[in-house]
């Protein structure tokens, strides 16, 4: 056992350090203190140069292979990236859908000639990808899908609707999930399309969410001729891509939810220092110091129990028990902290954007309110837990 | 960086939990609990063969000279079979004080008979105030002429009625802090005045004394490293033992979750196995949660030990904070998820269970160590 860095490590580590003090935006460090999230609507240009920024210096696809635009390093140095990142309280990554889930996907299915044209676009966000799975009657039990794809000539002719689809207003293509064979059983079925958001019969209609923005959408498909050159790992395998997906998904993404735990605490440790109680900061508060210390806490063993997991990876093992807890880690932590938040704000947790009064512009607020999303987005709770029985200790289906 | 256990450790793993297997199942742990001594001399004989009660002592006092990470990993399967009897007051109380703090003269005279299982060893540090900081060392201990009148009570002092030995913390003075003026006292079996009564616990496999000293006199020869200095030496012992103690408390739980799931597998309800209802399910879902994080804060505790690294208390702390909720959650869980049968004293869920409440009272609770963890990352 032995979590020293290498010198290589190291010096890995040094080069984003010296990157990120020079280049981290002034103005992201002086507006945005707290929280984990912001609304992205707010800042999707902003965002968007920023990885830009990123994919320039040689950050971004780490552990994707050179020739398809990533540098062919490992998860330890995607560790490092990130957690240098969450010192810094570095801004997050926009085209997230496209390198948590779509990139590697096409990377392990896609065909020569795919892993050419799309992956380095991703990286450079030049080209951002929305997630094209849940339907009005297709969330959690994913195979009900309806959305019906049938073959015409060398095109495939897409009908339904998408629901839930986030950024499908800013992306330029779509992982759709779309339904080829209709006689097969259900998960035989379903093919996996790179569906560009540009061909016509595409209408897509904004969803207000809980906090007001319009983060996601309903995305309706009628009569859109994709061609078949757009299949991604084979007619009818779509239910093995895109649980492919879903694995990198809750793999890939447990990194970046390590780092956005910790900054969204490192800032609740502020709100809490600079909020009086009783005439003394919150943190002296014997009560909200035991909330703070366990939330520390859990952030701790989240990171350690991460650790375990990479440390199988690297040993080319597949991940053990340990990984599949991250993402119920994430949820029930970020929720607690969120919460927590909401009380050590006391009467001015009320107040939102907007108003003189409101606790450092309202962030705070925005953040509550979409933590609520975290057990749904990604699977909900309800469903890893089905997961984590049934594969993971092998207990009977329902 | 390589946060796994290395070929070498997997295989201390295996043989200890087919040695326990063997050695120490569940019918030899319920015939020693309910013995007085829990302790059994062909065990013990056993344990010092295989090299473990001088684990982590250093080669020239007949140890194998290993780390706490490897402690960690005997340490659970310890857990997993929840062994009774003094190995964890020996190794972790009485012989890691004297490693710590003794004088040179002690460990030569007592770490190679604790290692070769001719000698127990215990320490006695927390008095009936429960204190758990230097605060609490109030046990007086008058100096005259070079030597030591010591008088007052140490309570819940583990296996002292088997120990030869009892390491104990008197106060020698009022110094500025509480810290200051404590000194660790190395006591024999059989010294006069010294007076030990076993407590009747909820948790029989692990037997707890009260150590009542009158007028206990001794000379230079008992004194533990610095007179007034024993406080540092105390705290880093006490510690480490949280840290093993995580270790068997992971090592328990581990096996709570095992046994549940195998039984919602087979106990059916309804016309169908239990575990195929969401109800149980997901209990065992959050029972994995608790005890995969439960073992990485205790592993990252025990590297902690190990490098000697500035923040090996708050590591310490995070891990016996988390663990402790973890391990109660745990083994009540269990017993719900087996109904009427985890209730009865046949079933050993009961026997973990209660070494868990006991374990998450021992070195300070959950609450507790959220205090030293607020204090010790300035909140
Ligand atoms: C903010 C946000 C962003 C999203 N972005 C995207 C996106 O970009 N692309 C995309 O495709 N989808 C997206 N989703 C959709 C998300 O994946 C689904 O909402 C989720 O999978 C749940 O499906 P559902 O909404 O149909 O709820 P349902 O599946 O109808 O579930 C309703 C309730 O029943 C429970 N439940 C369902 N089945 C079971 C079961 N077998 N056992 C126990 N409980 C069960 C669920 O846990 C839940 O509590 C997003 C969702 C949110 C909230």
């Amino acid at each position: 056992m032995d979590l020293a860095l290498t010198p290589e490590q190291m010096s890995f580590r040094n080069e984003v350090r010296s990157w990120l003090k020079v280049n981290l935006p002034k103005d992201w460090v002086e507006t945005v203190r707290a929280g984990s999230d912001i609304p992205r609507s707010d800042a999707y240009d902003f965002l968007s140069r920023w990885q830009r920024k990123l994919y320039d210096a040689g950050f971004m696809g780490l552990t994707w292979p050179k020739e398809y635009g990533g540098r062919g390093l490992t998860f330890m140095e995607e560790l490092i990236l990130h957690q240098e990142m969450a010192l810094v309280k570095a801004p997050p990554i926009l085209n997230i859908l496209a390198i948590g889930m779509a990139g590697p996907t096409i990377i392990a299915y896609g065909t020569e000639e795919q892993k050419r044209r799309y992956p380095a676009k991703m990286l450079s966000c030049e080209e951002i990808w929305c997630q094209g799975y849940s339907e009005p009657n297709a969330g959690s039990d994913l195979a009900a899908l309806q959305t019906r794809a049938v073959k015409d000539g060398d095109c495939w002719v897409v009908n339904g609707q998408k629901v839930w689809t986030s950024v499908a207003q800013l992306a330029d293509w779509m992982m759709l999930l779309a339904r080829t064979d209709p006689d097969a059983p259900r998960h035989k079925g379903i093919t996996y399309f790179l569906l560009d958001m540009k061909l016509p019969g595409i209408t897509i209609k904004p969803l207000k969410q809980i906090t007001g923005d319009p983060e996601f959408n309903e995305v309706y498909l009628d009569n859109v001729r994709v061609h078949e050159s757009q299949i991604l790992g084979g007619l009818n395998n779509g239910w093995a891509v895109g649980m492919t997906t879903l694995m990198y998904e809750r793999l890939a993404l447990g990194f970046g939810l390590q780092v956005r735990l910790r900054i969204a605490l490192d800032g609740l440790i502020e709100l809490a220092r600079r909020t009086r109680r009783n005439g003394s900061p919150a943190t002296k508060d014997a009560t909200i110091r035991q909330k703070l210390a366990q939330l520390w806490i859990d952030t701790e063993v989240f990171k350690y129990t991460g650790a375990r997991a990479i440390t199988k990876l690297l040993k080319g093992e597949l991940p053990g028990p340990e990984a599949s807890t991250g993402k119920m880690m994430w949820v029930e932590g970020h929720q607690r902290l969120q919460e927590l938040a909401m009380e050590i704000q006391g009467p001015y947790s009320q107040l939102t954007r907007g108003s003189k009064w409101a606790i450092e512009s309202g962030l705070w607020q925005y953040s509550f309110l979409r933590s609520l999303a975290n057990s749904i987005e990604g699977g909900t709770t309800e469903i890893m837990k089905n997961i984590i029985g049934e594969r993971v200790l092998g207990l009977p289906k329902g | 960086m390589n946060f796994g256990f290395s070929e070498e450790q997997d295989l201390l793993r295996s043989t200890a939990r087919k040695f326990l297997e063997n050695e120490c199942p569940s019918v030899k742990v319920r015939a020693l609990m309910d013995g007085p001594e829990a302790m059994d001399p062909a065990l013990w004989a056993k344990l010092a063969e295989q090299g473990w009660l001088g684990l982590i002592s250093p080669e020239e006092y007949g140890g194998m000279g290993l780390g706490f990470v490897d402690l960690v990993v005997l340490m659970e399967e310890m857990g997993r079979a929840v062994v009774p009897g003094p190995y964890f007051s020996t190794v972790l109380l009485g012989g890691l004080a004297i490693l710590e703090a003794g004088a040179a003269a002690q460990k030569k005279e007592w770490l190679p008979k604790i290692a070769e299982g001719e000698k127990r060893a215990t320490l006695g540090w927390m008095e009936p105030s429960a204190m758990l900081g230097p605060q609490g060392v109030t046990l007086g201990a008058a100096q005259s002429g070079g030597r030591f009148t010591l008088s007052g009570t140490k309570l819940f002092v583990h296996d002292a009625h088997t120990a030869d030995a009892i390491v104990v913390a008197a106060r020698t003075s009022s110094g500025k802090t509480a810290e200051d003026g404590i000194t660790l006292f190395l006591l024999p079996k059989g010294t006069p005045g010294l007076q030990v009564t076993l407590l009747p616990t909820m948790d029989q496999t692990r037997k707890l004394c009260d150590v009542t000293l009158t007028n206990v006199t001794v000379g230079a020869e008992a004194v533990m490293g610095e007179v007034g200095g024993g406080w540092q030496p105390l705290s880093r012992v006490l510690d480490r033992a949280t840290v093993a103690l995580c270790a068997e408390m992971c090592g328990g739980a581990q096996k709570v979750l095992e046994m549940t799931v195998e039984y919602a597998k087979i106990r059916q309800t309804f016309g169908r196995p239990i575990g195929s209802y969401q109800g149980v399910k997901h209990k065992a879902a959050d029972m994995l949660v608790d005890v995969e994080n439960s073992k990485s804060i205790t592993y990252y505790a025990a590297w902690a030990m190990d490098e000697g690294v500035p923040e090996g208390p708050l590591a310490v702390s995070m891990a016996k904070a988390y663990v402790s909720d973890a391990y109660r959650r745990v083994a009540a869980a269990g017993i719900q998820l087996h109904g009427g049968i985890g209730f009865t004293w046949e079933h050993d869920l009961h026997l973990y269970f209660k070494r868990a409440k006991g374990s998450e009272l021992t070195f300070g609770d959950a609450t507790h160590h959220r205090e030293r963890v607020a204090q010790l990352v300035n909140l």
